[in-house]
């Protein structure tokens, strides 16, 4: 991928609009088609590297316009099977060809109540672009019409009109909802619930609200000012919000139900438990979970050296194991903390990485260095006890696995080393276990995630859950759209108690 | 936010405060800790353990040495003023049971934690024998409070100054060469005594329960920054702790561990203190 500046794309979009608008007959098919895919406008790579601020810019009006006019429209509209949360996608794309950004926003809002978040985390590629007609035709994913970036300008343009209006709560019914997480799934499940009339208190273990959204990803690729505003909604509908507060420690669930007066409760804590690789010096000093690294760099705010108490280590060189997003995630913030180097260890090859692909190319634009089909196999120590190394073996695709992926096997005797002061674990999270190990009779499964039926319902009556805490380490949009069925469901009882 | 009730200096660096907590004063439980912070916005979360509680009142009180750059900070607030965050009980309570003779020992700020241990395991009918240490007579702490709650009390300092003039670990080896000797052994302090305690007790086969405290930013499991190696396992102390088998534990890499941080301290230190307030470095 080789960057464009921003001025460029827009200048190019103007003029290609321009073309477009010149001509007298409607676009076929294959005039749309023609219209070339609209890249994401991005700050320069060599400026971004010692930046906070976010890399992609969004779409200009006339790019959002090109890129609708892409849309053909598809009476099937596989896009909307491919969204876990079915927006009305060819709908909010056509009234964005028609000028009409209000009407884009009620569309994507009677479906996706996080589109400013959902347009910028989403992996589009695997879900709504995968099966998109114009791809296919053109015989790539990434030529398929940019749903995502389209979302997101609709939102942010709704946000910065000052147009976003807090939703409508019917009269109090006096019923009262705990919800236990403030990430994507909490803060949906408050919303449509706070709706019906029923109050909501929401309890987050950290001093901030947010949960993923604001301790894990980076301000650089999801604002901190765009998620307080969705908290900021919910508060003006008058939701309460009490922060410092661990349900399983200052208060138990039964306790919740039993004493403290809640009809319902929806947990949605996350997949909150790092895993490690369990090799031989993971506990060294200068090895973090990606969770840690993470944390004190956004929500302690790390990175700002001359203000913040948290300490990060002052890494020079840095080796990031994982190729999810948020191994992305912590390769980029360390090339932001200034690392000199920092390598990207993955044991498969690129096309099976998890990450978006967008994340992908901008970690490479900012000088990551990948390291595919490669596996450590030990973290060496220096003689202080601190991390100097690590130890890697080569990898070459196998069989396919259980999950259809081809299995990955170790070359015998490729060991080889890097030289590191700092490694960064980011293959994945367990489940959480402070409200599994005191809550008696919550039916958890083997990786100790909750059992919930496909209403969100747990074994214990009143108690929902949704979200990383019963799927597994997840996506933004699969937590909304479990809390989403969640909290109809709950409305729904409580309605009828 | 958290209001200060009564603050109280212990010793030179020693602090003693009672915070307006009720939740967390109705549910905590000996053996567990809070995390507090003192400005959500650019302040770091440090555990501390909790030394008593008033649920009635709805106070705990914690004792904390101004060592770090919070600490330095907190020993400068009064009363009135409130703490921007505060939240637990963190961690599992200690398991307490009547196992006979527990023999409780502390060492310096260690004795804090140690206070309500000791409490529940004399409630719980066992005869408590106490070991207090410090370096010297103006660093002990809660030597009224522990006196009655122990069967015996033992005192030493490093030199000489109040009690024995010795180290803890030779009253220990003392009580295990008895006949019987102690059911259990609860240590608390610095992570180098609690390291050769567990030492101490190891030949004698006395089950050394230790409390860990190391660096955590949330305290409820998510970052793994507390991590321990215990046995063939590494463990977190927020959510599988504080307390393991002192036997069990890799002392080492704790002590390690717990210095991930000494250079930026330390340039934290030169840089910030003997500035007036809102003064850049």
């Amino acid at each position: 991928m080789t960057y464009i500046p921003a001025e460029k794309l827009a200048e190019d979009a103007i003029q290609t609009l321009e073309e477009l608008n010149a001509r007298t007959e409607p676009l076929k098919p294959k005039d749309r088609m023609a219209i070339p895919a609209q890249e994401m406008p991005s700050q320069d790579p060599a400026v971004r590297r010692s930046n906070m601020e976010e890399v992609a810019l969004g779409y200009t009006p006339e790019q959002a316009k090109l890129e609708a006019e892409r849309c053909l429209q598809c009476k099937t509209a596989p896009c909307i099977a491919g969204c876990p949360v079915a927006i009305d996608i060819p709908g909010f794309i056509q009234a964005i060809a028609d000028g009409n950004n209000q009407k884009a926003a009620d569309i994507l809002k009677k479906d996706t109540l996080l589109p400013a978040v959902c347009g910028r985390v989403c992996p589009q590629e695997t879900q709504c672009q995968a099966p998109c007609t114009v791809g296919k035709v053109l015989k790539s994913v990434d030529k398929a019409v940019n749903i995502g970036r389209l979302e997101r300008y609709i939102a942010d343009w709704e946000r910065e009109q000052g147009l976003i209006e807090t939703p409508a709560v019917k009269p109090e019914t006096g019923k009262k909802v705990g919800i236990i997480g403030t990430g994507p799934a909490g803060l949906t499940v408050a919303a449509d619930i706070r709706r019906e009339g029923h109050s909501v208190v929401l309890f987050e273990a950290f001093h901030k609200p947010g949960g993923v959204m604001v301790y894990g990803i980076p301000e650089f690729r999801l604002p901190k000012a765009i998620v307080q505003k969705e908290i900021d909604a919910l508060t003006e509908m008058g939701c309460e919000l009490k922060p410092n507060f661990v349900i399983g420690r200052t208060r138990k669930i039964q306790a919740l139900l039993d004493e403290d007066g809640f009809d319902a409760l929806f947990i949605g804590t996350g997949a909150g438990l790092p895993r490690f690789m369990n090799i031989e010096g993971e506990n060294l000093v200068g090895v973090y979970s990606a969770n840690e690294y993470l944390t004190r760099s956004n929500l302690m705010r790390a990175y700002d050296k001359a203000r913040a108490d948290t300490p990060i280590f002052d890494s020079e060189k840095v080796a990031v194991l994982g190729g999810g997003n948020v191994a992305m995630d912590a390769a980029r913030t360390a090339v932001r903390l200034g690392a000199k180097e920092v390598h990207l260890i993955y044991r498969r090859t690129e096309v099976e990485m998890p990450a978006r692909v967008e994340e992908v190319g901008h970690a490479k634009e900012e000088g990551v260095i990948f390291h595919l089909l490669e596996n450590p196999k030990r973290i060496l120590a220096d003689e202080r006890g601190w991390v100097r190394g690590i130890e890697c073996l080569r990898y070459e695709l196998g069989e396919p696995d259980d999950s259809g992926r081809r299995r990955p096997v170790a070359i015998e005797g490729s060991e080889f080393e890097i030289d590191l002061d700092t490694v960064i674990v980011a293959i994945g999270n367990d489940s959480n276990p402070l409200i599994r190990q005191t809550t008696p009779g919550l039916e958890t499964n083997r990786w100790g995630n909750i059992v919930a039926d496909e209403n969100g319902k747990s074994s214990i009556d009143r108690i929902y859950a949704g979200g990383d805490i019963v799927l597994g380490a997840a996506t933004v949009i699969l937590a909304m759209g479990e809390g989403r069925k969640a909290a109809a469901a709950m409305n729904e009882m409580l309605a009828d108690s | 936010m958290s209001r200060i009730l009564e603050k109280k200096q212990l010793s030179e660096t020693v602090f003693l405060m009672r915070l307006e907590a009720p939740l967390i004063a109705r549910e905590r439980q000996a053996g567990q800790f809070i995390i507090l912070q003192l400005c959500e916005d650019f302040g770091e979360r440090i555990p501390l353990t909790v030394a008593d509680a008033d649920p009635e009142e709805g106070s705990i009180t914690i004792i904390f040495q101004a060592v770090g750059k919070t600490t330095k900070q907190m020993a400068a607030m009064e009363v009135g003023e409130e703490i921007a965050a505060l939240v637990g009980p963190l961690g599992s309570p200690t398991h307490i049971e009547n196992f006979g003779t527990v023999v409780c020992v502390g060492g310096g700020i260690g004795v804090a934690p140690l206070h309500p241990i000791a409490q529940a395991m004399k409630a719980a009918g066992n005869k408590v024998i106490i070991i207090m240490g410090a370096r010297n007579k103006d660093l002990m702490i809660l030597e009224d409070e522990m006196r009655a709650i122990a069967d015996e009390l033992i005192i030493c300092t490093d030199d000489g100054s109040q009690g024995r003039k010795c180290l803890v670990t030779e009253p220990l080896k003392e009580l295990c060469e008895q006949d019987p000797k102690p059911d259990l052994a609860v240590a608390i302090g610095p992570p180098i005594m609690m390291k050769f305690c567990a030492e101490t007790t190891r030949p004698y086969e006395v089950h050394t329960q230790v409390s860990l405290n190391t660096i955590m930013v949330d305290g409820t499991g998510m970052c793994g920054g507390c991590r321990v190696t215990v046995g063939d396992e590494t463990k977190f102390v927020c959510v599988d702790g504080p307390e393991f088998d002192g036997h069990l534990v890799d002392f080492d890499n704790m002590i390690t561990r717990l210095n991930s941080y000494k250079k930026q301290e330390s340039e934290a230190h030169n840089c910030k203190i003997g500035l007036k307030a809102g003064e850049e470095a």
